[in-house]
This record gives C-alpha cells, structure tokens and sequence, in this order.
C-alpha cells in the first residue's frame, strides 16, 4: 500500500479574498501549476461566473520571471492584456510550469454584456499580498491583489 | 486603527514620529471617527512610504485614505531629486491621471424633470461604459503619439470641443515632458479601442444638482448656485494607463537592489528620478497623464451632444479638470526653503490655494476647484484650494469618500436590482450594464462623503464650496 503525496488530497478551488478598494485573488491547489489555474479562474471570477463562458476560443501565453511570485503576476497580467485586448472572458485554464518558465492556455468567447454580466475590468495584478506558497497540508496557494 | 499609536495635533491631524527605517514623520488627516474607521493597513503602508530614499517633511493620508498597494489611497508624499528622491510607480497607481471634470449646463434641476429619464436613456446609449465597451475612434500609431503629447489640445484639434476647455483643464490640457516613445506596443494595443470610455468600477458619468453652497464668492466665482445641474466625468486613462502602471511597476521592483533602494514593500516599487528608469517612467506617466485628459475631452464631446439634442441653448462650459493619480514636478516650501519637488498624490487631488502662479487664470483669485466624489446615493462635494501658508501636505486634499466596505463585502449584503429601486424612489437614475457592479458600488459600501468633506474643510486641506446630489448616475 502507497501513502498519498502530500496535497495531493487537495481540491482545486478558487477564491477572492476582501480589500478595501480591490480585489485578492487565490487559487489553491495540488500543484503549483494547478494553484496558478485556480488564481486564474479567481481572476475571472472578480469580473463574471466562470461556468457562464464558453471556450469557443483559445490563447497560449508565455511568461518569464524570476521566481514563483513573479511569475503569477506575469500570468495574470498576461490574461489581463487578452481579455483587454481581444475583449475575451476565460472560463477554463491550462498551466505548466518548467523552471521559471510558464506556458499557459485559457480557453474563453467574446464578452456578451448581456449574458456575462461584468462587473469590473481588471487594471493589473498588483504585487501586494502576492505569495506562491506551500502550506503545511501539501497544498500550493498562489495569490495577490487585483487592481479593478 | 489603533490611536494609541499616533500622536494627536488637532482634532483633524495625527502623527506618527519616525520609527525604524522611516526617514520623516507620517501625518494623517481625519476626525477621530475617520481615523479610527481606517484599517491599520493604512497606517503600515504611509509608514513604509516614509522610509523612501529622498522624501520630504513627511508622508501624508488624507481623510478618505484606505488600504491600497504599496502607497494607501489617499496618500500624498514628495520627493526631492537633489536628495536622491524617487518616483514610484506604485505611488500614482494603475490608473494614471484618473481624475474628475465637472460640466456647468446652465439648468436647473426642474428643467430636467419632463425629460430626465430620456436624458439618462441617451446617455447611457451614448457614453461607452462597462467591461467590453470600445470607442468609436481607433487610434494608429502616429494618431496614437499625438494624443499621449497633446493630451486634451490633441482631442480639441480634432474636435472633440472647444480651445476655451483648455482654460479649465490642469497642466491647460496637456503635461509637459510626456515621451510616448516610453509607452510600450502593449499599452497602445490596450488604448487603441478605448479613447473616449468610461471604464468600470467606480467610474461615472453623474448629472447632479447643487443643493447647497457654503461659500457664497467661491461659489460665484466657479458659476455655481443652488439648484443647479451640473455634470460630473470620473474616470482615467484607461487600458493604457493600466499597462503602463503594470510594466514600470514590475521593472521597478527587480532594478530597485541595483538601485541601493531596500523596498519596505515590494509595491512600493521606485527609482530614482535622475535614473534612466526613473526618467523613462515619468515620460510614459505623463504620456498617461495626457490619455486621460484626452479620453475626458471626449467623453465632454459626447456630453455635449447627448445634451444638445434636449438643451439646444446648454453650452456646457468646463468648470474645471483635476485628476488625482500622478506624480508632477512643483515647487514648494519645505522645512528647508523652497524646493522643487515630485509630488506624488495617489487618490489625492491637487488643491492649489489663490495666488500660485501655476493655477489657471479663471482661479488666480479663488484657488482652484477640488471635486470630491461621493457615491450614487449620497452627495459629492465642490471645494476649493485653501490658501494657507504654510500649505498642507504639498496643497492636497481628498478625492472621495473613501471604502468601508470591500467590493466582496458589498456584494454580499446587497443585489444590484435592490439599490437601484432604492434610489429610484429618491428619485435618482442609476443605468449600468452590470447589477453586480451596482451592488458592490452601493452607497452602503463608501464612507460618508459629508465627513470627510468637512474634515478636509476643518483641517485646511481646502474650504467647502457646494454640495452635489445625484440625478442620474452612468455606471461603467
């Protein structure tokens, strides 16, 4: 009989935590890469229901960062720029992490006001309560705070 | 806050004497009740500002100051580049130069009453508003470069209202020393289909009625009375403002070590102003600066126009334009002379007394207006620029009422449909395209606006001019 790796028990969620005048964002997670998905999908959550969107489109993104903490600002701010950009709401993500590489996928549809429903735009993710941690059961907890 | 903490000057001034690596004192403006209402929070992050290389005197909250990144909202503090001061990213913000612009329309409220809701139907129809919502003019890339160095002067040139706005605009309508060569491909890319938005959040387009003045010549002078409708744009410079802030903020926080800068909070992330970065930064911040002077000249056009259609006779003059995110080059008294210094104002706007050299004609003898927005349910304020000497904390005030509650909070103690009922029966329009978006912008969710204003006025941050009620409020 095999033990289960530490956090493997874990089920994927996200969560927004309060701030005065933003929003924090959390995914947690198995893995790191799953935390980073969860982040994300915490990240479209802030704006509308992620059950809600379609993935009729897909995009890649590759990000590179010094640590673990930078490379979850540059994945958020990367989905902030297409979601700008190319006016897009994201439902479902893909992460791998590879050293201090992240390629990442997110499959979305176009913003349909009257369906999704938006409430805010996200300016940027911000370096303030920012931390890509493991916590004492296994899990792995990425998060920091959104301008919006 | 705990105010066991703070050292008590007046009734409205706090202070904190250094402590560990805090260069000056913090000082922090705010009735009892204010001040204890803030999170301690804020009361960290002005301490970690006081620690910066180069700041001057002290670093400052205002009343409506809240939790933010790196700098709270509603901070104020100054930076000498003869000191090695620095300009931080962090210290103006995502949203570069999101300010306030008030209209006069010349009517009173009855004058609305027979076409209020057909007016707050084609302003909604006609102001870009909401996540998703893109501009009627896309910009290429060498239209692009003369909007972020001609600001609002770009915008009237190609039409979108009159030479006198400029009059009426800080900086006349566009800051000097704006280098759109240090605006990257991605910030243009977020700003091509955004010129002339409102954005989200807590950006709006609010038809108001002045209903009550507090200082009759103020008043006068700025073309106000009781009764009165007026005409108020809150919003920045948009998806390019935001890039901008994300990539400076990023850049400044890895090169900070190289610069002999310990960061007490990562978001604090700055560079000296005579650095490459430092100088690259302000460049591309006044590029934003002028985006958003830009965006609500155009956002006055289509005002205009809307208003037109119902009030052939409205000119819709510009009272005034002041923002409240930046970071601008003035001269000052400090307690060592008269200095010329980078004052940055995060969720603080600059409150010129009479007499500056720098205010715009229409205010050499009033001191400039200072807007102080409220929420969709309770009042916003038209102050003054006080004229004391010495100026309090670099000639700042207030920008708004300020959080109470946090955007998920909101959300959970009311429905958008509820508010806007509510309100309604007050006789107050609310259009957006998100109820969410109204729920967590609810009244219920801001700190009341009529103590901060009357803290501000108390402690000499500026004097209280007039009191602005909502009409009809566009939410993005």
């Amino acid at each position: 009989m095999t033990t289960p790796a530490l956090g493997s028990a874990i089920e994927p969620h996200a969560e927004l935590f309060p701030h005065d005048a933003d929003v924090g964002v959390r995914g947690i997670g198995p893995t790191r890469d799953s935390a980073f998905e969860q982040a994300a999908l915490a990240l479209t959550s802030a704006v509308t229901d992620p059950a809600g969107i379609a993935s009729q489109e897909a995009i890649e993104v590759t990000c590179e960062a010094p640590d673990d903490a930078y490379l979850l600002v540059d994945w958020l701010n990367a989905l902030i720029y297409e979601m700008s950009v190319r006016r897009l709401v994201f439902g479902r993500f893909a992460v791998s992490i590879e050293g201090n590489r992240l390629y990442g996928r997110a499959w979305g549809e176009p913003v349909d006001r009257a369906r999704h429903m938006p409430t805010v735009e996200p300016k940027g993710a911000t370096l303030t309560a920012l931390k890509v941690v493991v916590r004492d059961d296994g899990a792995w907890v990425a998060q920091c705070i959104v301008d919006v | 806050m705990d105010l066991s903490r703070l050292h008590r000057i007046s009734n409205w001034q706090w202070r904190v004497d250094p402590e560990g690596k805090m260069r000056v004192p913090a000082v922090l403006y705010g009735d009892e009740g204010l001040i204890a209402e803030m999170d301690d929070k804020v009361l960290e992050q002005i301490g970690n500002v006081a620690c910066l290389p180069g700041i001057v005197d002290a670093a400052y909250t205002m009343p409506d100051a809240h939790w933010g990144y790196g700098f709270p909202i509603g901070g104020v503090a100054a930076f000498d580049p003869d000191g090695g001061g620095v300009v931080s990213a962090g210290g103006v913000g995502f949203d570069i130069s999101c300010g306030v612009r008030t209209l006069l329309t010349g009517l009173k409220r009855q004058d609305l009453e027979s076409c209020k809701e057909a007016l707050a139907d084609s302003l909604f129809r006609t102001i870009p508003a909401g996540v998703g919502s893109t501009g009627k003019i896309v910009l290429d890339e060498i239209e692009m470069d003369r909007m972020l160095e001609g600001g609002a002067r770009w915008a009237i040139g190609q039409g979108y209202g009159r030479a006198e706005d400029l009059d009426r605009i800080e900086e006349h309508g566009c800051i000097p020393g704006a280098r759109p060569e240090a605006v990257s491909h991605r910030a243009r890319q977020r700003q091509r289909e955004e010129m002339g938005t409102l954005g989200s959040g807590n950006h709006y387009l609010e038809v108001q009625e002045v209903t009550a003045i507090s200082d009759d010549g103020a008043a006068a002078a700025f073309g106000l009375a009781r009764g009165d409708v007026v005409v108020s744009i809150h919003c920045g410079s948009r998806g390019l403002g935001h890039q901008i802030g994300t990539e400076f903020l990023r850049e400044m926080a890895l090169t900070a070590p190289a610069h002999g800068i310990s960061l007490p909070d990562l978001e604090l992330a700055c560079a000296p102003i005579r650095s490459e970065i430092g100088q690259r930064f302000l460049g591309a911040m006044r590029s934003g600066i002028n985006c958003a002077l830009a965006n609500r000249q155009i956002l006055t056009d289509l005002t205009r126009r809307v208003f037109a259609h119902f009030f052939p006779e409205a000119a819709l003059p510009v009272l005034f334009d002041v923002s409240h995110n930046t970071c601008k080059e003035e001269d000052h008294e400090t307690g060592s002379g008269r200095r010329r210094l980078f004052v940055h104002r995060k969720g603080a706007t600059r409150a010129f007394g009479a007499g500056r050299p720098d205010l715009p004609a229409a205010f050499a003898a009033t001191g400039q207006p200072v807007f102080i927005g409220g929420s969709m349910g309770t009042p916003s304020a038209i102050m003054v620029g006080a004229a004391l000497r010495p100026e309090q904390a670099f000639a700042s005030s207030c920008h708004g009422a300020g959080r109470r509650l946090s955007r998920h909070q909101a959300s959970k103690r009311w429905r958008g449909r509820q508010v806007v009922d509510e309100l309604r029966e007050r006789g107050i329009i609310i259009k957006s395209p998100s109820m969410r978006g109204i729920a967590e912008e609810a009244p219920g969710a801001y700190k009341d606006s009529t103590a901060v204003v009357e803290t501000a006025h108390l402690a000499g941050l500026s004097r209280k001019v007039a009191t602005l009620e909502p009409l009809i409020c566009i939410k993005g």
